[in-house]
């Protein structure tokens, strides 16, 4: 190799940081690790795997009531019927937990506080035995008046959903506020907020209201639990968060003397999460009953009416907007009320609430700005994480209000949301600054592809066209400790496992991990297995949640591969007496800048060492360890401005368009062409991201256009399942949809990446809305926009136009 | 209780049980004969991940009765991985990535197996509607839909 070679190719392999970095294997689009096995059915899924003729299957008892006491549990008709070995109630699991609030218990023990909640369980020899065990369990309840719309929750007259509040125990950047139903209020200030609307040449307020969602993930929830008889629980759950359901589940089981030592969670591929799976919900049941027959496994399987009122729901929020601007367009004043309808039990929805109040401004510069975000507890099933993360749920508010802003001042909305588009440097509502980001890319490049300004008719005469373009943005919500490991080992033949907890969830992790190292150790992508985490083997990963992984697990990848990079070069240098600083990896094998004849195969030293002139043998096994931790976050600021902490380790922005066909009788709408365009940082694999970009859109979509959670006035959800809670088949696809990349670097990412999995979803809500004001001119200020609202709006708006005639 | 003995050939080798009046197929296959690739997502025949062919007909197994399978010849994705136009369509599926958490692919794959092997030019419209009744919720269906659209096309 000769010299100018060296220099046309700086740091290959090496990646000696001369020059811009050459890449191999980061940014293309290598085919999934995962994939023949999924293809080929011979993926396992935890209700995959074989315990034996000795497995227990359980069954709940579910509270009919949305709010009552238990006055009594009848046990005894349930315990007689054959095949049923226990049956177990709150008595015996009488500890909080919870993941940043201790607000719920295993069983209900004293009150129900929604339609669904279990209240007992039954363990059978067989599944069809457990559930008629758990019919002939008699609870007697004396029923309290429930509580289901958030704003009436704030009435001091409403009954209280948790009297005992004031002693939960919950991380220090929640403030309950203890005899009402305020769980949480996030407030955040900024600016002279009158100031703020008094320099406005138009203020404008108004409400929006986003319902409840559920993410149906295909796969069920399911759980294992065995309880050995050497004192260890092991759990097979299907988890995006293994680790924190392991922290959850020693916590819930603190009074058995269980350490953390004694948890292991295994999580093996799973089928489909959006959040649902990310912290624990009824896997502490199967955590329980493990606990209550030692000794066997017990499967608790969920039914597809269970996923929908018992796991977690994407929370509703009723939002109050009230916003001042310029006649140029500038933003001068918002002030955001978001009154969340969390639930029963709100110890991770909380945190949804919370990330929603620090970033409510949207993806905009406001200099003086108000948020309150509020998370109030009420009598329906328990609000959690979904993709998005409350993002969704504010943007659909904001970005509708934002356009009939830009409306009635006569302004472009799209140069309206460019004049305030938020730039690297600009103060976010809690006073750090914002990270380097494309969003002004995303802009121009998603209104050239919908040709933005440009109206278009339809050829027949009973539909209209809108198009409409918003911005989104957001943040992994994350503790501010938040942290990500890898452990990385040669084999003998150079292959390399990778040890992980941040989880396969569809996303693609474990390709995207396997590039990273490869590119790091010139190992091609078919030599790295990178497998699902079993907490006992697999290093700390906090969760597979928040878009994160990809950063931080994908950090700690890189820092793993660099270790064992090094302890090779380290190696090579005390044996062969090469200068470390001139050595570099090409192929599997180490090369040398000085001496273009050197070369060792990595295969011949990595495991057995390397044979010196003696004969004895130095080195040994390869491995490489890495981890990661937002070392400049904090979580701590003043709880009535929310200033003076660094909550959110960086943004992910983008913007998205669309070209809509609107029915003028029927309100029928057709997505014609669908736009989004995010700034990923660095795409380490463009057709990953592609993936998010279009599965996304369509899962947001369907929120807006199909998906509707119908509880009837006693709290009872009335559509739990797929006849009738309507998500897309392949029917509803929209006819094109157009992902576009953007690649502004996140200086702390690897390859300058940053998350991409939620933000694909977050704006679809308000460029339907938008577009169908645009095309048929009513405005739907309640999700969904479904036909039918359309089309009563659009009759409505005719009868009062008659009527006006008269 | 009246049990059944049933016969039927699975993935081409015949197998024989006895069963409850009430088994469902489904749970026959996965709890009884150790058959992983058709799955439990929605008990009531909505989401289409279990998913088998019955006498080379797709059927969704949680609907159907164990007992209804007697004298019958099922197929599943364990055994359809042979078959010229599962590999086709697999190969495909892969190159495009099609699938991401990969709970719906053994469905999907069967009811496109099913499609291919009845019509190998099918239209686009044809290609819905055979996937129509399995549900997917990550993909958006736009890499299916072009995969089986390629599988076709390249003989």
């Amino acid at each position: 190799m000769d010299l100018q070679k060296i220099i046309a190719k700086p740091g290959k392999g090496a990646k000696s940081g001369k020059g811009v970095e050459e890449l191999d294997v980061v940014g293309k689009s290598v085919l999934r690790v995962d994939g023949w096995e999924k293809i080929k059915g011979a993926a396992k899924y935890t209700d995959d795997l074989e315990f034996g003729p000795g497995l227990l299957y359980a069954a709940v008892v579910e509270s009919p009531l949305a709010h009552a006491k238990i006055k009594s549990i009848d046990v005894s008709k349930a315990e007689k019927l054959p095949g049923v070995v226990k049956v177990v109630t709150g008595r015996s699991f009488t500890h909080k937990f919870g993941l940043y609030m201790t607000d719920r218990y295993v069983f209900a023990t004293d009150t129900v506080r929604f339609v669904g909640e279990q209240v007992a369980a039954v363990v059978a020899t067989d599944p069809k035995t457990a559930l008629r065990g758990a019919a002939l369990v008699a609870v007697e309840y004396e029923e309290l008046t429930p509580v289901f719309d958030p704003v009436k929750a704030l009435d001091k007259k409403s009954p209280l959903v948790h009297p005992d509040l004031k002693s939960y125990r919950h991380v220090p950047w929640f403030f309950p506020q203890p005899g009402t139903n305020i769980a949480h209020w996030r407030k955040t200030r900024k600016g002279d907020l009158a100031k703020g609307f008094k320099e406005a040449d138009l203020v404008m307020e108004d409400t929006y209201c986003v319902p409840r969602y559920a993410h149906c993930a295909i796969e069920p929830h399911s759980v294992i639990g065995l309880y050995d008889d050497s004192g260890r629980l092991t759990m097979w759950t299907a988890s995006q968060s293994p680790f924190t359901q392991r922290n959850v589940f020693a916590q819930a089981l603190e009074p058995f003397g269980i350490s953390h030592k004694d948890v292991r969670v295994i999580s093996t591929y799973i089928g489909g999460g959006f959040g649902g799976k990310a912290g624990v919900s009824m896997e502490i049941i199967g955590a329980a009953l493990a606990m209550s027959v030692p000794g066997r496994p017990i499967k608790v399987l969920w039914s597809r009416a269970q996923e929908f009122y018992n796991t977690y729901q994407r929370q509703g929020v009723t939002a109050k907007v009230k916003m001042g601007v310029k006649k140029d367009g500038r933003i001068t004043a918002l002030d955001f009320k978001l009154y969340w309808d969390a639930g029963a039990y709100v110890e991770y929805g909380a945190n949804v609430v919370n990330a929603a109040g620090l970033s409510a401004s949207g993806p905009y510069r406001v200099d003086n700005l108000s948020i309150d975000s509020m998370c109030i507890y009420t009598n329906l099933p328990p609000g959690g994480p979904y993709r998005g993360f409350g993002y969704s749920e504010f943007l659909f508010g904001l970005e509708s209000h934002i356009t009939r802003m830009a409306e009635k001042l006569g302004v472009d909305s799209v140069a309206f949301r460019k004049r305030n588009a938020i730039r690297e440097g600009d103060t976010l509502p809690y006073g750090a600054h914002m990270n380097p980001n494309g969003i002004r890319e995303a802009i121009e490049k998603v209104e050239k592809e919908i040709k933005w300004g440009v109206k278009e008719r339809s050829k027949d005469p009973k539909k209209a066209i809108g198009k409409s373009l918003v911005c989104f943005w957001k943040s992994p919500a994350m503790p501010p400790n938040a942290s990500s490991s890898a452990f990385l080992k040669f084999n003998e033949d150079a292959s390399i496992n990778i040890l992980v907890s941040g989880m396969e969830i569809g996303q693609g992790l474990l390709t995207v991990m396997a590039q990273i190292a490869s590119e790091v150790l010139s190992v091609p992508v078919a030599k790295i297995r990178v497998e699902t985490p079993d907490t006992d083997r697999n290093p700390y990963e906090w969760q597979t949640v928040g878009s994160h992984v990809t950063w931080g697990c994908g950090n700690a990848v890189k820092r793993a591969a660099i270790e064992a990079r090094e302890k090779i070069f380290g190696l090579v240098q005390r044996v062969h007496c090469l200068d470390k600083s001139t050595l570099y990896l090409e192929d599997e094998k180490v090369k040398c800048r000085t001496r273009p004849e050197f070369e060792l195969r990595l295969r011949d030293f990595v495991i057995n060492g390397i044979q010196a002139d003696d004969h004895t043998f130095k080195g040994g096994p390869i491995m490489g360890t890495g981890m990661f931790m937002p070392e400049f976050a904090s979580a701590i600021s003043d709880p009535e401005t929310g200033q003076g902490g660094h909550p959110n380790v960086h943004y992910t922005t983008g913007s998205a368009g669309i070209i809509l066909e609107v029915d003028r009788e029927t309100g029928k709408m057709k997505i014609k062409k669908a736009v989004l365009a995010v700034d990923c940082g660095k795409a380490i694999n463009p057709d990953l991201v592609r993936g998010q970009i279009v599965g996304g859109l369509l899962q947001g979509f369907a929120t807006v256009l199909y998906e509707d959670m119908r509880f009837n006035e006693k709290g009872r959800l009335l559509n739990p399942n797929f006849s009738d809670y309507k998500i897309p088949t392949v029917m509803d696809m929209p006819e094109k949809v157009v992902p576009i990349i953007i690649e502004v670097a996140q200086p702390d990412g690897p390859y300058g990446a940053r998350g991409v999995g939620e933000h694909t979803m977050i704006p679809a809500a308000p460029l339907i809305a938008n577009a169908v004001a645009d095309a048929v001119g009513v405005r739907i200020q309640s999700m969904p926009v479904t036909k039918e609202k359309v089309a009563l709006a659009m009759l409505n708006r005719r009868k009062s136009q008659v009527r006006g005639r008269r | 209780m009246k049990l059944h003995n049933i016969q039927f050939k699975l993935n081409g080798e015949k197998v024989s049980l006895t069963v409850e009046p009430s088994d469902v197929l489904l749970d026959v296959l996965r709890g009884k004969l150790g058959i992983k690739s058709p799955k439990v997502g929605c008990d009531r025949g909505d989401c289409g991940t279990c998913t088998v062919l019955m006498n080379g007909k797709t059927i969704r197994s949680c609907l159907a009765l164990a007992v209804e399978a007697d004298g019958s010849e099922i197929v599943t994705l364990e055994g359809a991985n042979t078959r010229k136009w599962t590999q086709r369509l697999q190969k495909k599926f892969h190159e495009k990535n099609a699938f991401q958490c990969g709970f719906c692919a053994p469905g999907i794959i069967l009811s496109a197996t099913e499609l291919l092997e009845k019509d190998p030019r099918p239209t686009k419209h044809d290609i819905k509607e055979a996937i129509a009744g399995n549900l997917c919720r990550c993909t958006g269906y736009e890499p299916i839909v072009e995969a089986i659209e390629e599988a076709a096309r390249e003989k």
